[in-house]
């Protein structure tokens, strides 16, 4: 039986993210009441999840580091069809940089125990690294595919899988139990079904602490980040914006005349 | 399992470049990224050294020489003529902790974006992602600065070393290449004891389509604000009427209408077109600091409060989906007629 853990990250809905804001006096965020949902990216690694358990014996564990509303995260994800959710939920994990992120998670995975693959999505949308994939497999002494597109050879011990580059991709052998890293190119991910939901009721969401781990708390989050924020400034634009108003047409034509002028179609 | 790297002394190691090369040719962010490291190495009394590994690189370490690099650990060898991640990661790390520079650079490309995080946790240090610009801080502590939450943050790494940093291909310029610089070549033995649990079998190149972005006169962005797939069209159609090239958000790359590959700004390209036109995006820092080389920038968006109006030479304030038909048609009467509004 192949063992899959997908690694899933609750942030802030992208698309009201862009309202976030820090106060640059007080340095406190500005609006973060904003709604968690799953990382766009990990969708995509949980639904490679399920197409694997569809065509091979599988067994899904979703794990995810977060405040309690997580929770809802990865009930989101057994409702989508993964066996088991774990939250790993505590204060001391706070504040956490990728490194940190990706060191608790590490513990995690090896409480869990016996795993095959590990998936997570290429990038999370609120802080944009790419690290927790590579440095997850770092820490757990596993080989690593990031920003994988395709995988047109699996069930064995050694898969094939293409991971995208600037332009094409790298066809690249890897032996398991490995780290993957996934884009949105990999899949389309499914959407909820409401006997799923049903069914997910039935599942229960283990909530681990640090203490769970057997690591020291300082290792964790804030404390356990070698990266922190030292200062903000906000940007002040050089540009003096024109505003172009009128009609639809007189805009379009006001813009092509400006455009025009100055030589630029 | 966590390695703990902490500064030994006061004196400064060197800044290091890890350089990357495509079928023998180094790439341009490498060289952007060695005339970086040479301002800040000149500001800590230190050396640039560039780690390079390739196979039959022999004529390629002038130009690093030229654009400011003191020192050149090569590992050359048949084995490493695809980026394979085990092996190029035990020799940096290897090296970096016989040689404990004070910084490590490393560009934002595929291979960079998996390599440096290896790097980083194998040697228990931080690693700050994107940066659009690096600065020391009065302690001489590295300032990497990355966009977020409409402003910009300072992150560092205070306690670790190396300080890490992955930096975009555009963010920094070409240095002058002064040809008479040399510098010493140190060789790097390839180890044979390298687990083979990944293996780079095969490298394909696929031609993308459209007008490539860094070289386009006129780029067309489109963001979140495109609506949905049929929006997004509209978009893409005026970049079509104008003969541009089209790129875009993370909004509108997560929305699945488009490819990451076009995605403008910090984690994306950097482009510095004649004329920009961002259609149905909020300003968001992380993209517009891909195109602050624009010469003129439009904004179109329904929001006449989005910060995009603070940040472009010309705004309109409209639903992208009702008015690009109309800019199209009025576009399409200009060219073909030369009409003189």
């Amino acid at each position: 039986m192949l063992r899959i853990i997908v690694c899933v990250k609750a942030v802030p809905d992208p698309k009201q993210a862009s309202n976030i804001r820090i106060d640059p006096v007080t340095r406190t965020l500005l609006r973060c009441d904003i709604p968690l949902v799953m990382n766009p990216l990990d969708k995509h690694a949980l639904e490679a999840a399920l197409q694997l358990k569809a065509q091979l014996e599988a067994h899904v564990t979703v794990l995810s580091m977060g405040p309690p509303a997580a929770g809802n995260t990865v009930k989101e994800c057994l409702a989508l069809g993964a066996d088991q959710g774990i939250l790993l939920c505590d204060q001391a994990c706070g504040g956490a940089d990728a490194f940190a992120t990706a060191w608790a998670l590490a513990q995690a995975i090896e409480r869990i125990g016996s795993y095959d693959v590990v998936l997570c999505g290429m990038a999370s949308s609120d802080s944009g690294t790419e690290w927790v994939g590579p440095e997850i497999a770092t820490f757990l002494r596993l080989p690593v595919v990031t920003r994988v597109r395709e995988i047109p050879e699996y069930g064995g011990e050694w898969w094939k899988v293409k991971a995208s580059l600037e332009s094409g991709y790298r066809l690249v052998q890897v032996k398991l139990p490995a780290v993957l890293t996934v884009t949105r190119e990999l899949n389309t991910p499914r959407a909820l079904s409401f006997s799923g939901i049903v069914e997910a009721r039935r599942k229960e969401i283990a909530e681990w602490g640090i203490d769970d781990l057997g690591v020291p708390k300082g290792s964790v989050g804030l404390k356990g980040s070698p990266t922190v924020v030292s200062d903000m400034t906000t940007q002040e634009s050089k540009r003096q914006v024109e505003m172009i108003t009128g009609t639809r047409e007189e805009k379009a034509e006001r813009l092509i005349r400006k455009l025009a002028d100055a030589g630029l179609i | 399992m966590r390695e703990i790297q902490s500064r030994m002394n006061n004196t400064h190691g060197a800044v290091w470049v890890i350089a990357e090369q495509i079928d023998c040719r180094i790439l341009t962010v490498s060289l952007q990224l060695i005339g970086q490291a040479r301002k800040l190495a000149d500001e800590l009394q230190t050396s640039v050294e560039v780690v390079l590994l390739g196979d039959t690189l022999d004529g390629q370490t002038q130009q690093l020489f030229a654009v400011g690099a003191d020192r050149v650990y090569l590992a050359d060898s048949p084995d490493l003529v695809f980026y394979q991640p085990e092996i190029y990661t035990k020799i940096i790390v290897k090296l970096a902790k016989e040689r404990q520079p004070e910084i490590m650079l490393v560009g934002s490309t595929s291979m960079g974006r998996e390599l440096a995080p290896l790097v980083a946790a194998s040697l228990g240090t931080g690693l700050t992602a994107h940066c659009i610009d690096l600065v020391f801080d009065e302690n001489k502590i590295l300032e990497q600065r990355v966009p977020a939450y409409g402003g910009l943050l300072s992150i560092i790494c205070p306690e670790w070393r190396p300080q890490m940093a992955t930096v975009a291909k555009g963010v920094f310029p070409m240095p002058e290449l002064d040809k008479s610089r040399t510098g010493e070549i140190v060789p790097l033995d390839v180890p044979a004891d390298i687990p083979r649990r990944v293996r780079t079998l095969e490298v394909v190149h696929e031609e993308p389509e459209g007008v490539p972005l860094e070289s386009a006169s006129i780029v067309v962005a489109g963001g979140a604000g495109a609506g949905d797939l049929e929006g997004w069209h509209m978009i893409a159609g005026l970049a079509n009427a104008l003969n541009a090239a089209l790129g875009s958000t993370r909004p509108a790359v997560d929305e699945g209408w488009i490819g990451l590959e076009t995605m403008i700004g910090q984690s994306g390209r950097m482009v510095s077109p004649e004329l920009y036109i961002g259609v149905g995006l909020s300003g968001e820092l992380q993209h517009m600091v891909g195109v602050t080389g624009a010469q003129v920038m439009v904004a179109i968006n329904n929001d006449a409060n989005s910060p995009v109006f603070e940040q472009v030479d010309y705004g309109i304030v409209d639903d992208c989906r009702k008015f690009l038909p109309i800019l199209m048609e009025k576009i399409k009467e200009y060219q073909e007629n030369l009409v003189t509004y």
